[in-house]
């Protein structure tokens, strides 16, 4: 019986004690814990988002880079393709450069030696009516007053020459 | 591997309190005829003077204050005068004559301070005592301010930072009592409001669990296995739970919805029932608690008091015993560890579910 019948003076030192407790608890501990622990819990879920985030941009930015070094390559191949381009233009230019020129070089010095060859024939021409002359002066010199026909024989001869 | 460490640590504790028990029990042995009974009943009762242990025929005992009210005098005196006496002589302050204290031995007072009138009847005076239960709970109550000032100021100090040895003992156990029992039982927006006193019963019962089953002076009073406390608890439990309690909470009670109206009137069936189950409620947390730790007492100093029987009978059967009793004493105490858990969480549990009862919205 005595077990299970409450002491009420025990009643009053457990209500007391407990009141401590529970004020001491509800009034000091509880309001600093508790605020420390939701501090701690809002920091850690915001640090996880934040590392949420990071993880994303990273992301992107690793996608950005792909992107970029994927440009850049096509660039170069771009790039490559058209040097190789002007490069054979250049050599198809300059070929066709030396061809003309050569062309005209050989033109050029065709006309010269043409040029030559005539002035070279007048040269001769010259050279030969001058001797003709002399030796048709030493003739004439010899035989002038001799014959009239031998005169006319050597206009023929001229006159034949000339014509060739 | 670590944590053979903490199994042996935890081993030899647990011998330690076994042996306890019996250390305890064996100045029993004195008396030329072992009553198991009685000696299991005053281990589990409370008592005026704290009665360590038995040195050579004498009691060592802690004799603490005796505080009663007769008439509206107030008389203080030690318990040492019952343990050399059995009485306590004085003055009465209102008319001179002498008064006489003492411990009723048996009667409805059986083990309480009554006064002895001249007649032969006893009378019981308004008593306030600092029994040993009480100075237990002084003991513990104090503990668990000293264990919360402590965390409290870790908590002040690491600021976000994560917890650390005590403070992460406390930090599990007030996280699950916030999450796993605060929060699923109550709404959101009540439970802060809920929180300290659900936190402060659980440590309360767990901590005194706890010391009730270390049997060394300063623990081992039977805090929680004491119907007092118990009572005082659900009270507790009561008054908030009625007195917080909404609107909502008083229309379940006076018009439960969703019964047929011949429930109501003009017999108010319904309400009466729901009435009474308020009352029910705290009395069975009350009793729930009490009779779980009362039991696992009893339960281990039954094995213990088995040795003392059986060696009255023959020694060499009350050494046997005692082989038998310890294995199955530590193993009572083990499952006493995991009760003591169980049993704080329980009441804290409940008591989330009546506040949670008192305060659910629509």
């Amino acid at each position: 019986m005595e077990l299970i019948s409450p002491d009420f003076g025990y009643i009053f030192w457990m209500t007391l004690a407990f009141g401590i407790v529970f004020f001491f608890i509800a009034k000091f501990a509880f309001p600093v814990i508790g605020k420390a622990l939701k501090n701690r819990e809002q920091k850690i879920s915001e640090a996880l988002e934040q590392a949420e985030r990071t993880h994303e941009e990273m992301k992107n930015l690793q996608a950005k880079n792909e992107e970029l070094l994927k440009q850049a390559r096509e660039e170069r191949e771009e790039m490559l393709n058209e040097a190789r381009i002007s490069r054979d233009k250049i050599i198809e230019e300059a070929k066709e450069k030396a061809k003309a020129e050569t062309n005209r070089l050989v033109e050029s010095a065709k006309e010269t030696i043409e040029n030559e060859r005539k002035a070279a024939m007048t040269d001769i021409k010259n050279e030969i009516a001058n001797i003709s002359i002399k030796v048709a002066e030493k003739i004439l010199e010899r035989e002038l007053s001799k014959d009239e026909a031998q005169m006319e024989y050597i206009d023929k001869i001229i006159k034949e020459t000339e014509q060739q | 591997m670590k944590n053979w460490k903490y199994i042996i640590s935890l081993s030899f504790l647990m011998c330690l309190l076994f042996g306890m028990h019996n250390f305890a029990l064996a100045e029993e042995k004195n008396d030329e005829k072992f009553n198991a009974g009685d000696v299991i009943i005053e281990h589990i009762l409370d008592s005026y003077e704290w009665h360590i242990f038995t040195w050579k025929g004498h009691d060592v005992s802690v004799y603490l204050p005796c505080i009663v009210f007769n008439e509206g005098k107030c008389y203080t005196f030690s318990s040492r005068d019952f343990h050399e006496n059995e009485l306590y002589k004085t003055v009465n302050k209102t008319n001179s004559e002498e008064l006489v204290f003492t411990i009723a031995k048996d009667g409805n007072y059986k083990g309480k301070i009554v006064i002895l009138n001249a007649d032969g009847t006893q009378k019981r005076p308004f008593d306030i005592s600092i029994t040993k239960n009480v100075l237990a709970l002084f003991i513990s109550c104090a503990l668990i301010i000293v264990l919360f000032y402590l965390v409290t100021k870790a908590y002040q100090k690491r600021g976000d930072k994560a917890p650390k040895g005590l403070q992460s003992l406390f930090e599990m156990l007030i996280v699950y009592v916030r999450d796993d029992i605060a929060r699923k039982a109550i709404n959101e927006k009540s439970v802060d409001k809920y929180l300290p006193y659900l936190i402060t019963v659980f440590f309360f019962i767990f901590i005194n669990n706890l010391l009730g089953l270390i049997p060394i002076f300063p623990f081992g009073a039977n805090i929680t296995g004491n119907i007092a406390t118990t009572a005082t608890l659900a009270l507790f439990t009561f008054f908030i739970t009625n007195l917080f309690g909404n609107k909502e909470y008083y229309k379940d009670i006076f018009n439960t919805p969703g019964v047929p109206w011949f429930l109501k009137y003009p017999l108010p069936l319904m309400p009466l029932i729901e009435t009474v189950g308020c009352f029910t409620k705290p009395f069975v947390l009350a009793v729930r608690l009490f009779a779980n730790i009362t039991a696992g007492h009893i339960v281990v100093l039954g094995f213990i008091s088995s040795i003392f029987i059986v060696a009255q009978i023959s020694a060499a059967g009350g050494a046997a015993m005692s082989v038998f009793s310890l294995i199955l004493a530590i193993f009572v105490d083990l499952i006493e560890l995991l009760v003591a858990y169980i049993q704080a969480y329980v009441f804290t549990l409940l008591s989330a579910l009546y506040f949670g009862m008192a305060s659910k919205e629509e």
